[in-house]
């Protein structure tokens, strides 16, 4: 293998990071593009992963042990990808140019835009939170409390908040959120043994190696109360406690329910960005607005642009073990194209 | 031996062969949007019959789906018609117009006999 080949990737989370420290075994030469100040991307937000209560910090930790032979642009937003003689032409948003034999994205995701959701009244009633807000809650080591300071006695939680909703756009299954809100409503219980709380849910899809059984301790050891049905809307009373509204589907009546926070378990969504990075190649979003895997079944990680590959979360939303996972696969791919005929 | 019915009580089974799709195909015919109900009852939750009688537009959509006509029939003229449901919906069906269509059917099948 020649070992002066360049592979570009842009996006320094947890999939370019894993996809670099493949890359760089394999005696390539490696840069990333991070538009941040920091490598590590949204994991940086998150505190404990889910089946295991893992903490995001060590699987952080990791990979700067691993930096040697890595070079990192940081603050460095990539604004377009050229293909040009054989090789690829990356511009940054201040015009600076670099080059690469195939460019790998790892650009990942944004979290929904919970104040979209306006009968929720995120952004409107103290007391409504997001998934996101609890994690740095948690990270941070505090308790949870209301706006008034007061250690809420019920929360609820609420599933498919920006996804699987036509009404925001968004029609797939944000697949990380459910078993997040189990994880979440087990977090809660931790911390406040005391606290009441309900997950209001669609469909449960805890699809994944041992979420059933972090389900089943849910239930057993933490008393969490699962409720069938889509809340409809959320209104703040005086005190600013909330009142919620939803229908108990299986009762078949409409419930209603007071408690102190709502939590809302807001999707995974494609990154504004991704089409600007189409624009000067034959790269192609999907239907859900990320980038378009050159096949479904046998090659995820190729993109519909020859030397491009995706990795992690621009592909689809995924957790982070399979965003790992999903990164060593493209990584390798990289490998055979530089190897191939087809490069030379 | 007619008094001793009761021994012979009818099967609470739903006998799907039996299925009286009269007032489904009328209404997919004219608003397909409602294939894609999920029966997550956001609807139910926001109606304003429902919140004060037994009215409940979720089972309103099963028993089209079920092809219940005879609880169709009794059940849908509790709707007013607000069509909170239509916002709410997150697969954006127009529940309003269903529930329409439901009425029209019925009146038609009304005055057929039919029914």
């Amino acid at each position: 293998m020649n070992i002066k080949k360049q592979v570009a990737i842009i996006g320094g989370g947890i999939a370019g990071l894993e996809a670099a420290s493949v890359l760089i075994k394999q005696g390539l030469s490696v840069t990333i593009f991070e538009k941040q100040n920091r490598e590590g991307g949204m994991l940086n937000h998150w505190s404990k992963l889910f089946p295991d209560f893992a903490s995001s910090n060590q699987i952080l930790d990791q990979y700067k042990v691993k930096r040697n032979n890595l070079n990192v642009f940081y603050n460095t937003q990539i604004s377009s990808i050229k293909p040009k003689d054989n090789k690829f032409e990356i511009s940054d948003n201040c015009n600076l140019k670099f080059y690469a034999d195939s460019v790998l994205l790892s650009t990942g995701y944004k979290v929904f835009d919970a104040t979209l959701k306006e009968e929720y009244g995120y952004g409107l009633f103290y007391n409504v939170i997001t998934s996101v807000d609890f994690e740095r809650i948690h990270k941070s080591g505090e308790l949870l409390k209301t706006a008034s300071g007061k250690q809420p006695k019920r929360v609820a939680i609420i599933h498919c908040v920006g996804s699987r909703d036509a009404k925001v756009g968004n029609t797939y299954c944000s697949k990380v959120c459910c078993i997040t809100g189990v994880k979440q409503a087990i977090e809660i219980n931790k911390m406040l043994p005391d606290c009441e709380v309900f997950n209001f849910y669609m469909d449960l899809r805890l699809y994944g190696s041992k979420y059933d059984a972090l389900y089943l301790e849910a239930q057993k050891r933490h008393k969490i109360q699962f409720i069938r049905g889509r809340l409809s809307e959320v209104s703040e009373k005086e005190d600013m406690s909330l009142q919620i509204k939803a229908e108990d589907t299986l009762q078949g009546r409409p419930l209603r329910m007071n408690v102190d926070m709502v939590i809302l378990l807001v999707g995974m969504e494609a990154d504004e960005l991704n089409p600007d990075l189409c624009k000067q190649t034959n790269l192609q979003l999907d239907e859900n607005r990320f980038f378009k895997s050159k096949n479904m079944q046998t090659s995820r990680c190729g993109s519909t642009q020859i030397g491009v590959f995706l990795s992690g979360c621009c592909i689809c939303p995924m957790t982070v073990n399979e965003t790992l996972d999903n990164a060593r696969s493209a990584a390798f791919e990289v490998v055979n194209y530089l190897n191939s005929d087809a490069h030379e | 031996m007619n008094n001793l019915d009761f021994l012979k009580p009818k099967s609470r089974q739903i006998d799907f062969d039996k299925f009286d799709n009269r007032i489904l195909d009328y209404v997919l015919e004219r608003e397909e949007s409602f294939l894609t109900c999920m029966s997550c009852g956001g609807c139910t939750a926001t109606c304003s019959a429902g919140n004060l009688t037994s009215f409940n537009i979720r089972k309103i959509g099963l028993s089209l789906r079920r092809g219940n006509v005879k609880d169709l029939s009794e059940e849908i003229e509790k709707c007013m018609f607000c069509g909170k449901c239509t916002l709410v919906c997150p697969r954006d069906i127009n529940i309003r117009n269903v529930v329409l269509l439901i009425k029209k059917r019925i009146a038609q099948l009304k005055s057929d006999n039919a029914l």
